[in-house]
This record gives structure tokens, sequence and C-alpha cells, in this order.
């Protein structure tokens, strides 16, 4: 009987043979079943890959306009001419406007549970703002319309364009509630569960030793947060929020149910109080009317330019925490 | 991810004798030990009180969503009748009729989807930490990940494409399972792996010295050992499928009737209902849509809160 | 180990069971029903029938299919308000079995060789519901509004942007209009009404508007989805102005224009509306039973703004248990009670020869 035992942290045994022949099949059995299982996941993304482009390809093709800088989308009848840059463009200022809301508050919250809060009560508020994560997103679509809406509209976006009407970025340009600024404020909500969490899980694990040292030197508790925590957890916050971008730009029903949409042919703007349609939230809206191969490859064209932006942005949140983790256990 | 134990480090983290010798050596400069400024301290004071209004704000929408939720929808679910009634024969103008179409839809489609998502995903997660790296399972890591990242609506239309388009099958509930499944199961497999790989080699070694073939180790040994923390990965994973609407728009047109069969006709889902009235003027309409809505939330939130306690009454000892 | 072996099994068994209870309630729920008071009497059929399309004829076909269930409890139709563009294409597609829209099928979009294609036999047009089309609108103070054709093409156009310029003020003698910008709704989806409106606005205003009439939005505005988004999109939005079927109008509360084609402002009522569809055409051919409406009318007392939805069928293909099923709720349908209970609600219940036909037609179905 051979056995071989790796006793290293971390890495698996190398395979070990026992004596009996049931066994061994069994154990190959096992492996098998388990290999299989997960070529099953490859084979099923390469077939989604494949396919979608296999889709995509032919739309792109008879595509008549530029796909990146037209602003039309006409997939109807006979010529095809269709060009993301209105989705592209709703969908990056939604997302980042979300960001640029979620993530000073994120960090404050998570500062809040890890530096602030009596420890007691961390665990339960910590628990209280995930939550936020589990409430589906048609019911934010819902509660954003029905209830959020009106004091948007109301209370921060007729008095933005009053006041600062005169730039381009909060002119008013005749849409009255389903505004961009809208749904950024709602895709914040729904992305700061994330941010808080990853954030909340660095900052905790700030070197203790840092900590006390700025203590020693008679900082006070901001100024330690300032020089200790803060720039030791600048990359998972930078991860953590490239995680929320992820999130907020493949963010569907919500941005559907609240973003309105704009007549076509209507007047570029560069304003947060315009409508328009993000990518997920064009494929949604039309989802129904698919009705030739030409028109759904269209659509699924814009849906890979999407999961392209997804993936890369999730690569990169993946790329710092490594770096974080590789700096961290130093 | 390896969580770093705060209180390791080399000085163990506590000040020596060594160290308040050294900062206590005078030396050119403003003295340590003069008492903090009223400025040092003011701007303390107001980071501090900004902290907790950050906290406050990012708890105020959920307080407010929930309140409405309870208050627009809470008198419905109270009645016998919303647990045990369909849609069949209800108007927009018509009180009565319950959700239990639709809550049946999102349970079945459920079941379904973490009955094949699930074994799927811990014998993905077992292949990638049980057995030695190689290329194929780096492959297999690399492609779990970029399927971490597809976006529900990409799913929603790959399914569809195949499912409509190409092969001209009917729109059932099986399909809107099989996007849910592309979304569930990078889920399971990467919160199994953590799970397992939190799992002590020693227990593994023990097994192996003791004689036990490999694949028993794996089944007897560390699967149980990880068991709350996959129970928890999976129960996530499925609250967030429940909530997945995106597919359900594509593939999953609205029925009032009750329906089991999942190859047969449309399916009724709580995320259906929602988006079939959510416009409705009419008072009856609209209370049963937030009456559906405080549903999903309370079916989400329980399998959250379910999932957490698991996980929390049976963490692996490290 | 076996304690925790023994938790998962009752966790999934509590799983399973929870879900099969529910399930049996479910259906233990509507056996019960069934068992004590079906007709059995035969001229109930079995079966489930799925439909889809327009959303301006939802409340009706709701209350026909609610008053169907009533009588035969075997019978499970469903109708799914996505627009008339949806529901159409879902029906070539094969998806649902038969379609509601406000517009017949358009040759030359090859919407009725994709319908035979479908069928394997010519598809039918089967007008089943008048209803007029509201210029509704939500302006406080504002209890009467007078537009004409002309005003209406230059407001949804985006020519005429406030509510008080001159252009809608010479027509509203004496009523006080706010400077208020106006905000237009359209509808976002492919939509029967926008197409018949559209048709109104070309046919009564052709210097004004000049886009081609079709399903989907040409002028200006906001967009929101299906009949009911628009009107909900109105009522939250003092100042704007939207298209949409009566009964939205209605439900939501909203002001409704009355129209001046040329021959005096005309309130929207029952009545006025149903003068339109009184004296509709049948212009299709056989058993296709395509109506011309005339919307440049000038005939005084007539609302000239209607639609007329049609339910698309198959005249021949479908199962026999659904056909037999379809032919049963379409004749309830036609029926004069239920188009007489249409018109409380918002629609024009057709005019008898315009039954007749439907009735005629639906027989022959095969």
């Amino acid at each position: 009987m051979t056995t071989t035992v790796t006793p290293s942290a971390g890495a698996a045994p190398v395979e070990t043979f026992h004596g009996r022949g049931r066994d061994r099949w069994a154990d190959r059995l096992f492996r098998g079943t388990a290999t299989g299982a997960g070529l099953v996941v490859v084979a099923v993304v390469c077939l989604v890959g494949a396919f979608l482009v296999v889709r995509a390809v032919p739309a792109l093709a008879q595509n008549h306009a530029n796909f990146l800088t037209s602003r039309v989308f006409e997939v109807d009848g006979g010529t095809l001419r269709f060009g993301i840059a209105d989705l592209l463009w709703t969908t990056l200022v939604s997302s980042v406007l979300a960001l640029t809301i979620a993530v000073p508050l994120a960090v404050g919250v998570a500062l809040f549970l890890t530096q602030y809060a009596p420890p007691r009560l961390a665990g339960p508020a910590a628990a209280v703002i995930d939550l936020l994560a589990a409430v589906p997103s048609i019911v934010y679509g819902l509660w954003a319309v029905k209830v959020l809406m009106p004091y948007v509209r109301d209370d921060v976006q007729d008095p933005l364009s009053r006041a600062l009407g005169w730039i381009p970025l909060f002119s008013d340009v005749g849409i009255s509630s389903g505004t961009v600024l809208l749904v950024s404020i709602v895709l914040a909500i729904m992305i700061l569960p994330i941010i808080t969490a990853l954030s909340r899980e660095v900052f905790a694990r700030t070197p203790r030793a840092h900590r006390e040292a700025a203590l020693a030197l008679g900082a006070t508790r901001w100024e330690t947060v300032r020089t200790t925590v803060l720039p030791f957890g600048r990359g998972g916050v930078v991860a953590a929020s490239m995680l929320g971008l992820g999130r907020a730009l493949g963010e569907t029903v919500a941005v559907m149910i609240v973003l309105s949409t704009l007549a076509p042919g209507a007047a570029w703007s560069f304003s947060l109080l315009n409508g328009g349609e993000t990518f997920a939230s064009r494929i949604a809206n039309n989802a129904a009317e698919f009705d030739s191969p030409e028109k759904t490859g269209a659509f699924i064209a814009a849906g890979l330019v999407l999961f392209v932006l997804t993936f890369v942005v999730n690569a990169i949140a993946r790329l710092v925490v490594e770096r974080q983790a590789r700096r961290g256990t130093a | 991810m390896t969580v770093e134990n705060p209180m390791a480090g080399p000085t163990s983290g506590r000040l020596t004798r060594t160290d308040v010798e050294r900062l206590l050596t005078p030396d050119p400069g403003p003295s340590l030990l003069v008492a903090t400024s009223l400025r040092r301290r003011v701007v303390d004071r107001l980071a501090r009180v900004a902290m907790v209004l950050a906290f406050a704000v990012a708890l105020a929408p959920l307080v407010w969503i929930l309140g409405t939720v309870i208050a627009k929808g809470g008198h419905l679910l109270l009645q016998q009748d919303w647990w045990s009634e369909t849609q069949r024969g209800i108007t927009s103008r018509r009180v009565g009729g319950g959700a239990l179409h639709a809550i049946t839809g999102t349970l079945l489609q459920a079941a379904v989807t973490a009955a094949i998502s699930l074994p799927l995903g811990v014998l993905t997660a077992v292949y990638l930490v049980e057995y030695p790296r190689t290329r194929v399972s780096r492959a297999v890591s690399f492609m779990v990940d970029i399927l971490t990242g597809v976006p529900s609506i990409v799913a929603a239309l790959f399914v569809y494409a195949l499912w409509v388009t190409t092969f001209g099958l009917q729109r059932v509930a099986f399909a809107v399972s099989l996007s849910l499944v592309l979304l569930m199961v990078p889920v399971v497999v990467r919160s199994t792996e953590e799970m397992l790989r939190l799992v002590p080699m020693d227990l593994r070694e023990a097994s192996d010295a003791l004689g036990v073939p490999r694949w028993r180790t794996v089944v007897s040994v560390v699967l149980p050992t990880a068991l709350s923390g996959i129970i928890t990965g999976a129960l996530l994973g499925l609250a967030r499928v429940m909530g997945e609407t995106a597919p359900l728009l594509i593939l999953g047109p609205y029925t009032k009737q009750l329906a089991t069969d999942l190859f047969g006709g449309p399916m009724a889902t709580l995320p259906t209902m929602i988006n079939q009235d959510r416009t409705e003027a009419l008072q009856p309409a609209v209370d049963r849509v937030w009456a559906a809505a405080l549903t999903l939330v309370l079916l989400v939130l329980v399998l959250n809160v379910v999932g957490r306690l698991v996980s929390r009454r049976h963490r692996v000892a490290t | 180990m076996t304690n925790l072996r023994g938790k998962r099994l009752g966790a999934t068994l509590a799983t399973v069971g929870l879900v099969g209870v529910l399930a049996a309630c479910g259906s233990s729920a509507g056996t019960a029903s069934t068992s004590s008071n079906s007709t059995g009497d035969g001229s109930c059929p079995a079966g489930t029938l799925n439909a889809e399309g327009s959303s301006a004829q939802k409340n009706a076909i709701e209350e026909a299919i609610a008053s169907f269930g009533e009588s035969c409890l075997d019978a499970d139709i469903s109708y799914n308000p996505t627009g008339s563009g949806a529901g159409i294409k879902q029906f070539t597609a094969g998806q649902v079995d038969f379609a509601g829209s406000d517009s017949a099928l358009n040759p030359d979009k090859g919407e009725v060789d994709a319908a035979q294609q479908r069928c394997g036999a010519p598809a039918w047009n089967l007008p089943m519901v008048a209803g007029p089309i509201a210029i509704a609108y939500n302006l406080p103070g504002v209890d009467s509004l007078v537009v004409t054709p002309q005003v209406a093409a230059q407001i949804f156009s985006g020519k005429v942007t406030t509510w008080d310029d001159p252009a809608i003020a010479e027509i509203n003698p004496g009523v006080t209009l706010p400077s208020d910008k106006i905000t237009v709704f359209f509808r976002s989806d492919e939509s029967g009404t926008t197409e018949n409106f559209t048709k109104y606005l070309q046919a009564a205003a052709p210097q004004t508007w000049t886009a081609e009439p079709a399903k989907k939005w040409t002028g200006t505005g906001e967009g929101r989805e299906k009949s009911s988004g628009v009107a909900d999109g109105v009522k939250q939005t003092a100042g704007s102005v939207t298209y949409v079927e009566w009964s939205y109008a209605k439900d939501n509360k909203l002001g409704v224009a009355k129209v001046d084609n040329g021959a005096g402002p005309v309130e929207l009522t029952g009545r006025s509306a149903g003068e339109a569809v009184s004296v509709a055409k049948v212009a299709g051919e056989g058993n296709d039973l395509r109506l011309k409406l005339d919307y440049a009318t000038k005939a005084p007392g007539t609302y000239p703004i209607v639609l007329v939805t049609y339910e698309i069928v198959c005249s021949k293909g479908l199962d026999a248990e659904k056909t037999a099923l379809e032919k049963a709720f379409l004749s309830h349908f036609a029926s004069t009670d239920v188009q007489k209970g249409l018109e409380e609600i918002g629609y024009a219940p057709l005019p008898a020869d315009v039954t007749a036909k439907v009735e005629t037609a639906i027989a022959a179905i095969s």
C-alpha cells in the first residue's frame, strides 16, 4: 500500500492509492464526476459565448451604421442601423454617478462599523446593512417610482435645474420624472451593501500595530483612521467599488422601471436630468418584440458589449484584491 | 480569501517597553505630550458625527422601503385568501383573490434551479479544491469567474435565443430555471470553494492516514464539515435568484391561474405579478402589487436570515 | 456527523414538503370548486388558452375572461397586455394562441404572410373591442380643454411647448391656462394605440403631422410602456398630456380633452364614441374583418379618435380542445351582454352588423 501525503497547507494531496480495487474504481468515478462537473461549467460558458457571438456577428455585418458611435437603433424592417453611443453614455453615467454617491457613504458606514461602533452593536448593524442587498431589484424599482420619485423631483431636481440649469449637466430637457439622476440614486442604494461589506472586511484587517502606534503618538481617533486605516484599506475599497460598479452596470429591472425612454431622434444632451436607456434596460424593454434573427442579433451585440464591460470591471476588482492580499499578508 | 487575524503580527500588536521608550525620547520638534488642540478635537468630533450620519443615511432607505411595503401591502398578507387563492377571475377593479399561483411558481422555479445548480456547483467546487491544480482546473476557475460577471439580462437573452429562437420551443418555466441556473452556479461554486478551503488539512490527512479512500474522505469528512457554509451559500444564492426578474420578463409570461407544469404553458411568479400591475391605477390592483412585493421581500429575507443563522451556529473551527 | 446529515435531510424534506403542500393546496382549491359547481352540460369547453397583445383592450378582455371563467370553471384563459406589436410577433412565432392588436395585420410588413405561415391557413382579424382614444391631461385648475387636430399635432410633435401658447389659448377662450411646460408621454413599446392615434393625426391634420403612422412613436416626449404606464405618468406629473384608451383615463381620473374636428368641440362620451364606430366599414374580405375608420370625419357629435382591437386568430390549425375553447370564449366576448358591459368601463360597443359578421367568422374557425 503506497501512500503519498503532502503536508503543506493549502495544497491538495497528490493521488493516494489504496490496495483495494473497488476503492480505486470508486475514486476514479468520483474524480471523474467532479471533473465532469467542472467541464460542464466550462462547456456551458463556452457555449454561451460562442452562441451569442455567432448570433451577433451577422447582425453586426449587416449594420449600416457605426456600431460604436451611432445613436440610431433601427432594427425593424429591412435595413439594420444600430449603434450603442446613447446606451454606452447612459449606462456609464448612471453607474459612475451611482458609484460617486455610494462609495463615500459606504466607506463612512464601514468605518463606523469597524472603528466607531460599540462591538456589540457592530455585528447586528452590519447584518442590517447587508439586508439592503436582500431586497429584490423589482421592489427597489417599484418603491423608487411610487415613493421616492416625487421627493427627488420636487426637492432635488427642480431646485437643481432652477439654480444650476445653466450648467449642461443639470439643464432641464423636459423629462419630468424618470431621470438619470433618480436612477443613479436608486443604483447607489443597491450597490451600497456590496461596497460596505468588502470595505468592512478590509478595514477590519488593518494591522493593530499601525493603529496603536498612531494612538500612542497621541492621534485622535479620526487621525488614526485617516493615517492608518484608510491608506491600508485603499486597495480594498477600490476593489469593492469595482464590484459595485459591475453590479450597477448590469442592473436591469430597476433601471427599466425608473428611467423614462426618449423619443427617437431626441437631441443629444449631457444633462443628468435626461431620460434614456442603458444596455440592460433596452434589451429588457424590447424583449417581447424579437421576431427576426437580425433583430435579436443586434440586441445580443449590445448585450455582449455590456458583458465585456462587466467582465473588465470585475477583472480589475480581482486583480486589486489579489494585490491587496499579497501586500496585506506581508 | 484568507481572513487575517488582526491580533497577529510581528510585534503581536502590543506596545512594548522599547517602543514606549523610543516614543518618549525627546527630539527637536513639538512635544508629543502636548494636549490635543481644540481644532483637532473638533475635527475628531465632526468625523464621528459624519460616520454616524453615514450609517443613518445608509439605513434610511432600508427602513423606508420596508416600511412602505409593509404599510401598503401588509393588510392583504394577513388574509387567509392571499395564501390560498389565485388571481383567476379577478380583474383590476375587483378585490379578492390571492397570490398562491405566484408564490407556487416562485418556489417551484427556485426548487428546480437549486436542484440543478447545487450538485453542479458543489461538485465543481470539490474538483477545484480537492484535486491538484492543472491547466483544466485553472480553466474551470477562470470560466466560473466569467460566469460570475454575466449580467442577468445576458443570461436570459442566451436562453431565449437558444430555447425560443433556435429550437422554437414554448416559453416555459423550465427555460426560466435554466437561465437562473446560469446565475446561481457561480455563487454556489465560489462560496462552496471558500468553505472547503477553510476545512483544515489535518482532517484530510488524518483520514488518509487511516486508509480511507479519497472519495470517501471528501464525502464523509470534508463535505460534512463544510456543510453549514455550503448551505449558507446555497440559501444566499437562492435568495438572489428568487429576486431576479430579467429572465422572467423575457421567458416567463404571466398568467392568473395556478400552474405546476414546468413544461406546459406560462407560470406566474411574484416578480411578474408585481411587474404586470405596477402601473395600474385602481386601488385593488395597487394593493395587490404592494402585497406581492412584501411577500417577495419576506421570502428573500427569510432565506437570508436562515442562511446567516446556519452559518453562525456551525462555523468551521479553524 | 449523523446529526448534520439528519439536519440536511430534514431541511430538504421540509422544503420539498412545503412546495408539495402549496401545490396540493392550490390544486385542491381548484378541484374543490370544480366539483361543487361544474356545469357539466358540455357547452363549456375545458383547456387553456394563451393570448397576448394590445394593452388598450386589457380592461375589456379582463372582464370578458372573468365572466367567462365564472361559468366555465375548467377553462383557463390568460391574456398578457404587452402591446400590439409584441402580440403579433409572439403570435406569428407560435408562442400564443391568438393575439390582440389595435391594428390589423399589415401586409406591407409581411405580417399577413408570417401569420399564414404560423397557422398553415389564413389568419383573420376579428374586431372585438372598440375603444375611444382620449387625449388625457393633468392640468390642475383646468376642467375643460378643447383641442383641434392641428393643435394636437403641434403639441405631440413638440412644436407647441407651453400650455399658454396662443395656439391653445385661442381655441379655449375664457380658460386660464398655466404657463407650464407641456410634458408629453408616449408609448415606448410598439403600440396599436400609437398607430391609430397617428393615423388620426395624419388624416385630420396632414399639414402638421407629416410622419407615417406606425406602432413606434415618431413625435416628442417621454416614453412609458403600456397604456397603464402612460396614464400613470400623466397622473403623477402636473402639466402633462398623453393619448390613451379611455378606460385608463377614467381609472386614473385624468382630464379628457374635447376634440373639435371641424364641427365644434365634441366631448368624449359613450355615445359620441359609438357614433364613429357605428359608421365603420368592413374593408377586409370574407371572414377577415378589417375595419376602416374615418378619422377626418366632420359629422357633428362624433368623437373621431377611436380604435378597434382585433383578435387575430388562425382560421384553422389549433388542436381540437383549444379551438373549441377559443370559439366559445370569442363568442362570449362578442355577445351583446358583454359588449354592453364594456361601455361603463370606457369602451364603445360594436355595432350590431359588425358583431354579426364576427359571429359568423368565429363559427367558421375550425
